[in-house]
């Protein structure tokens, strides 16, 4: 019950809701527990609830780490 | 291409990982680092990660599935409560086992009202459409599934939805750890569960280095990850730090999620004692309704008393969320029990140890 993916908001909907692709599926969440949210965020979803938004900028450090590995 | 996804889950780069981490670890010594949580070792097998890794390597399985760890008594309570009322709880909570073989699928199966729901939000809308029957949201999970709950409980509050209440299971991540380095676990690092600190950020771990000397870093679910969080593991020791660091950084933030945390403190309190499966009682480890809330506390609506049940006679769910052992070491392991007919916790969700074990094949 705790595996979460990434998914991102491709619509706002009324009482704090959001409309969110995940993995090709379109489910109904919510964003009650973030500051803001906007179409187009990525967040991580926790049974029905974003519980935080996804960084693209500490994204590509991470991903920048990883190649750092090439070639050592 | 999935975005956040793809990018984590490259098996060339995974490799390229390995063959540092290899080279880095040093050869007079093994390095027994604890996936805390489930989803990680989840990850670890369904990825294969172990097969990746250098021998000198250990990884051991930790307490981190809030299904595994609820005692049996508490699944007894919420097969008692679905005598009086409509239960309604996550999918996984269905076939845990309870006493003499008893299960909430069962209990429905014999005639009660029990609701597989995906969100807490479902069980009040139950709630909203019964309003005749009284209806409990049989809740469990650590800090991840906590605020949920807590948004749940306030809007009943708001609606006076007085026909809803919450049989409130939620545990916390800090203390179990703390139980598991002070079981005398042989530890040489810790890979923090990142969703938790999402939630509560990345300070309530700081004690694991501060008081125990041990490293620890909050890492992401997917398998490059878990990868990287092991080598930054093997440097830390190597160098002999013993610092918090976040691997996750693209979804934690030091400080966490404010508005959960503050919906938290509201909603509930802490309890003077919890007891785990596996690791006993444990101080301060578990959340109850506070007092502000407390109509909608099904234990006090409904006077229930948790007692203490043993858990099946073969079952090894306690030594190995303690660590101690693997499910390898369980005789009845894939013969009497399987994720279709479980014994134990363990072999419940996917994200226990037994159920990865067995899904995955990496037992043979
Ligand atoms: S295989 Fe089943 S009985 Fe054995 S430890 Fe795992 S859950 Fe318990």
């Amino acid at each position: 019950m705790c595996l979460a993916i990434p998914a991102r908001i491709v619509a706002l909907l009324e009482k704090s809701r959001a409309l969110v692709e995940l993995g090709g599926v379109r489910k109904e969440i919510s964003v009650e527990l973030l500051e803001e949210a906007q179409v187009g965020d990525y967040v991580i979803v926790h049974v029905g609830y974003a519980l935080s938004k996804l960084d693209e900028e500490e994204a590509m450090k991470t991903i920048a780490l990883f190649s750092e590995m090439d070639g050592e | 291409m999935i975005k956040y996804v793809d990018e984590y889950r490259d098996g060339e780069v995974a490799r390229h990982i390995a063959k540092r981490i290899a080279t880095d670890v040093r050869p007079e010594r093994t390095y027994r680092f604890m996936e805390f949580c489930g989803g990680h070792t989840h990850a670890i097998f369904r990825y294969g990660l172990s097969d990746l890794l250098p021998p000198a390597i250990r990884l051991i399985h930790g307490p981190g599935c809030p299904v595994c760890v609820l005692p049996i008594g508490r699944v007894d309570g919420a097969i008692a409560l679905s005598k009086q009322a409509i239960v309604a709880t996550y999918a996984d909570m269905m076939r845990v086992p309870g006493s003499n073989a008893m299960s909430l699928f069962r209990a429905r199966a014999e005639g009660a009202d029990v609701r597989m729901v995906y969100s807490a939000t479902d069980a009040l809308q139950i709630a909203r459409e019964n309003p005749e029957k009284e209806v409990v949201f049989f809740a469990i999970g650590f800090e991840t599934t906590t605020p949920p709950t807590a948004l749940a409980i306030r809007q009943a509050k708001i609606e006076n939805l007085s026909n809803f209440s919450v049989y409130c299971n939620h545990v916390l991540t800090p203390p179990a750890l703390r139980g598991i380095l002070d079981s005398g676990a042989e530890l040489d690092g810790v890979i923090g569960p990142s969703h938790v600190s999402a939630v509560i950020g990345i300070g309530p771990y700081d004690f694991v280095s501060e008081k125990y000397g041990k490293p620890i870093v909050i890492s992401g679910f997917e398998p490059l990850d878990v990868m990287q969080s092991i080598l930054m593991l093997v440097e830390q020791v190597n160098s002999g730090r013993a610092e918090v660091e976040n691997e996750y950084s693209r979804a934690v933030e030091g400080n966490g999620n404010a508005r959960a945390q503050m919906l938290m403190e509201e909603v509930f309190e802490l309890r003077d004692a919890f007891e785990w499966r596996g690791l006993g009682w444990m101080e301060r480890s578990a959340r109850k309704i506070s007092a502000g809330y407390s109509e909608y506390d099904a234990e006090i609506r409904f006077g229930l008393i948790t007692s203490s049940a043993s858990d099946h006679k073969a079952c090894e769910c306690g030594e190995i969320l303690r660590g101690i052992k693997s499910p390898k070491d369980c005789k009845v392991f894939g013969k009497a029990c399987t994720p279709e007919n479980p014994l134990g916790s363990c072999m419940v969700s996917s994200e226990g140890a037994c159920a990865a074990y067995y899904s995955y094949g990496r037992y043979k």
